[in-house]
């Protein structure tokens, strides 16, 4: 079985992209926990919900941030292909 | 653009339609250059055209029906107030200033979001022009910086000491850039797995199950991702006007 450039190089920019995505993880967890001290806040205070939702929201959102990088950076990998001449 | 994706499981046959790409429709002469007029034109250019309508039926309505409120002026008023509300909420009373540009963006980045239901494709998923609404958000910002405190929007870049100022442009610069790309991002993955659903799913699957997808992807993510853009743009703008 020969092995040609090109093919390695398409092989490896898909394992580029999955690692890329693991960037994820971090986001999730950032996500998780805001949400859940979101949720904490409005059992021990039901009358300012609306506050903390919005600041939860705002929140999650600034730390999506990363995981989005490596999201982008994993679809270049898959779709655009920087790579291959 | 012919990069098919290239999936199959074993010796079971996926359908091979995915297409969440820019297309390029006609070739437009640019001082020598050819550069084209792409989906994400027609698309822009469509929202453009049903806000216009929207505005012009909504001022006739309003206008019309000052004393005796039909269900429409009704509706665009309540609209109006939350947006009100929601600007004066959070920059007080400078919301005034800004109340325009914080509800035309926010309207048209809504409406961009939501057109993936009407099966455009989302301008805001290609990244020109999610940095063109984060490069105007710029300008405003350093606007602002400039309008309230005059040179110190200089000198902060040197606090606390002179040595942070390449940190402190930096993160200036990176302030349009995150802003961008979170809109950028959150829309295009919401197109790509519309659209790998779409593609690469046998025609019986095709009813009633993507109504669920549409509603979190297409809906839900992009009303949040209208709200953040909007409440950022404008947590930033007060930021520069709150320090003195």
């Amino acid at each position: 079985m020969s092995i040609n450039i090109e093919g390695l190089v398409h092989a490896f920019s898909a394992l580029g992209a999955g690692i890329a995505v693991c960037s994820g993880i971090g986001t999730g967890i950032g996500q998780g926990n805001a949400a859940g001290m979101g949720a904490q806040a409005v059992g021990r205070n039901p009358g300012c919900k609306g506050d903390i939702m919005s600041t939860m929201l705002l929140g999650q959102a600034v730390a999506e941030t990363t995981g989005l990088y490596g999201l982008v950076v994993a679809l270049l990998l898959m779709f655009v292909k920087p790579f291959n001449k | 653009m012919h990069n098919g994706l290239a999936i199959g499981v074993g010796r079971i046959p996926i359908r091979n339609e995915a297409d969440f790409f820019i297309h390029e429709l006609v070739p437009v002469k640019f001082f020598g250059s050819t550069v084209y007029i792409t989906t994400t034109h027609v698309c822009a250019a469509i929202i453009i055209v049903t806000i216009m309508i929207l505005a012009i039926c909504a001022r006739n309505s309003v206008l019309k029906h000052q004393d005796n409120p039909t269900k429409f002026s009704a509706g665009v008023e309540i609209a109006i107030e939350t947006l009100l509300k929601f600007v004066h909420g959070s920059m007080g009373e400078a919301g005034k200033h800004y109340i325009n540009y914080i509800g035309a963006i926010f309207i048209y980045i809504f409406l961009s979001n939501i057109s993936g239901l009407f099966g455009l494709r989302p301008p805001t998923a290609d990244y020109g022009t999610t940095l063109c609404l984060a490069l105007i958000t710029f300008v405003m910002i350093q606007y602002a910086a400039i309008r309230y405190k005059k040179w110190g929007a200089f000198t902060d870049l040197f606090q606390p000491v002179f040595f942070f100022f390449p940190m402190n442009v930096i993160s200036e610069f990176a302030t349009p850039l995150s802003l961008s790309l979170r809109l950028f991002g959150n829309i295009l993955a919401g197109t790509v797995m519309m659209s790998l659903y779409y593609g690469l799913i046998p025609v019986l699957f095709r009813f009633g199950i993507p109504a669920f997808l549409h509603i979190y992807l297409d809906l839900f993510s992009g009303a949040i991702q209208a709200y953040v853009f909007t409440m950022l743009t404008m947590t930033f703008v007060f930021d520069k006007r709150n320090v003195e």
